[in-house]
């Protein structure tokens, strides 16, 4: 059995000498470890992916609010807005920001989702799959090819930073998720090897530092609105690296500083709700109404 | 160093709002029913620290009873499950602690009926779990391998007695007692499956008292 890859020097590597785009040199591996085939690797990359389009669908139509009633309506604000006015950007901006909201309100009513990588991140990575794939007539198998690509460049990413709020802040959650979408993204548009890599690297790179203080202690404030932000955040990533753009500081190290980051970024913004956000005037106030 | 797999990156496909403490509650909730192994007349839950503060709001309380009920992550109907007929056939109650002793995400899982039995856990982040207590014994389960629990009296040769007679690999293996000559507990962690017929041999060991064949949850 091959040694799991564990940065991504050695991913790139790997690519160059067999040939194999990203997907197909990591879904060999996982076969492997998993000691399954590659078909059925690929039946459980879909059954995530299915879920994310269920979870967009449901999420457009509903404007229930969570159980603590501070988020749940803004999907549907926001459908409205582009329904009587577009978006400066177009189409597809406006596909991925309404589709980022439906996902992550969903998640909060305790709807169905996929947790790509995480339950609080959930919306980023199916708002530029799905929403990309529709506006280029991407075909089902390249969007897994896809989703493979973006669970690579997260399981690398978790090989040194766990992928929690609690141990290395928000990004470490929306953050990996926002690069995922990235390297996703770049795939689909047919971006090459090193593209792609760029991609991961822009995308983390200006992110780095970004904390975890959920008002009420709740995935809902800032997260909801975190979601369609970083979101478009990976579309520009995704744009600069495929016009060749390149980070001076490659991938693996720019991984190592977002891990030293979350060393030290205090407990008391990682996901803790002891400051930041959670302890402003407003915030203490929510959770005085919501724990009485 | 831990190996995630790409599979564990883009899923679990979950109820929401939260790995730790929705996905891990049901989690918790559904090994706590494996380990208890009988329909309980009822369960008390004893949220601590964070699952106690945040757990509504994350519907906490709805994932451990979701468990207990056996139902998986990806079930819509937790959303309800107070309402749901399911949810009818055992009693329940939820007290909410703070013991800082104890880790953010702490449950207890009272059981009452045919047995008395009280399990302890955390939800150590990204829906994955633990079991570390079972009555007065430390355990060490994850729901990750099926596992052998035995309870038994602390004689000599009991560890090879059960090794012996279990034909699969060991992942793990973690023994407690409560004092010297008097009950003990044996938790082993298997790569493979064993079979009823090996169970039925262990249960009839002179000295073992309680043996549990833990299946592993699936993801």
């Amino acid at each position: 059995m091959e040694k799991n890859i564990s940065t991504f020097k050695e991913l790139q590597e790997i690519c160059e000498k067999t040939g194999k785009p990203i997907w197909e040199v990591i879904q060999i591996q996982e076969a492997e470890l998993a000691e399954t085939s590659i078909e059925e690797l690929r039946v459980l990359v879909k059954r995530s992916l299915d879920a994310m389009k269920d979870s967009i669908k449901s999420g457009l139509k509903s404007k229930e609010m969570s159980i603590s009633g501070m988020c749940g309506d803004d999907c549907d604000r926001l459908q409205k807005k582009f329904v009587s006015e577009q978006a400066l950007f177009g189409k597809t901006f406006e596909k991925i920001t309404t589709y980022a909201l439906a996902v992550i309100e969903e998640n909060l009513r305790m709807g169905k989702i996929a947790a790509c990588p995480t339950a609080g991140s959930c919306a980023i990575v199916p708002s530029v799959l799905v929403g990309v794939s529709e506006d280029l007539e991407i075909p089902e198998e390249e969007q897994i090819n896809a989703l493979i690509t973006a669970g690579a460049i997260g399981r690398i990413i978790s090989n040194k930073v766990a992928l929690a709020g609690a141990v290395a802040g928000c990004q470490a959650e929306c953050g990996v998720a926002s690069a995922m979408s990235a390297a996703a993204l770049t795939q689909m548009r047919g971006g090459n090897i090193s593209q792609i890599l760029n991609a991961v690297a822009l995308a983390l790179k200006n992110l780095l530092g970004l904390t975890c203080d959920p008002v009420c202690g709740l995935v809902e404030i800032p997260c909801v609105k975190r979601n369609p932000f970083l979101a478009i955040h990976a579309v520009t990533a995704s744009e600069l690296a495929l016009a060749d753009v390149k980070s001076k500081i490659p991938l693996d190290e720019v991984v190592d500083a977002l891990e030293q980051t979350g060393n030290l970024m205090s407990p008391m913004l990682k996901e803790s709700s002891q400051a930041g956000l959670a302890t402003t005037k407003t915030a203490l106030k929510l959770k005085e109404k919501l724990f009485k | 160093m831990k190996q995630t797999s790409l599979i564990d990156i883009i899923s679990p496909v979950m109820v929401g709002p939260s790995s730790s403490h929705t996905a891990g509650a049901i989690r918790l909730g559904l090994l706590a029913k494996n380990i208890y192994h009988e329909v309980p007349d009822k369960v008390t839950f004893k949220l601590y620290n964070s699952f106690a503060q945040t757990g509504k709001g994350h519907g906490t309380d709805k994932g451990l009873l979701a468990g207990v009920l056996g139902l998986n992550v990806d079930d819509v109907r937790i959303k309800d499950i107070f309402n749901s007929d399911i949810a009818k056939s055992i009693k329940y109650e939820f007290q909410y602690l703070e013991d800082f002793n104890r880790h953010p995400n702490a449950v207890d899982f009272v059981f009452e009926g045919i047995r008395n039995m009280t399990v302890s856990g955390n939800s150590v982040g990204a829906g994955e779990i633990e079991i570390t207590k079972i009555d007065e014994f430390s355990v060490n389960l994850t729901g990750k391998y099926n596992t052998l629990l035995l309870i038994y009296k602390d004689v000599p040769h009991m560890i090879a007695r059960v090794t012996n007679s279990i034909h699969v690999n060991i992942a793990s293996f973690h023994c407690d007692r409560y004092a010297k000559g008097q009950e003990a507990s044996m938790c082993i962690c298997l790569d493979g499956e064993v079979s009823q017929k090996v169970i039925d041999f262990l249960y009839m060991l002179e000295d073992v008292y309680m043996i549990r064949y833990i299946e592993k949850l699936g993801s």
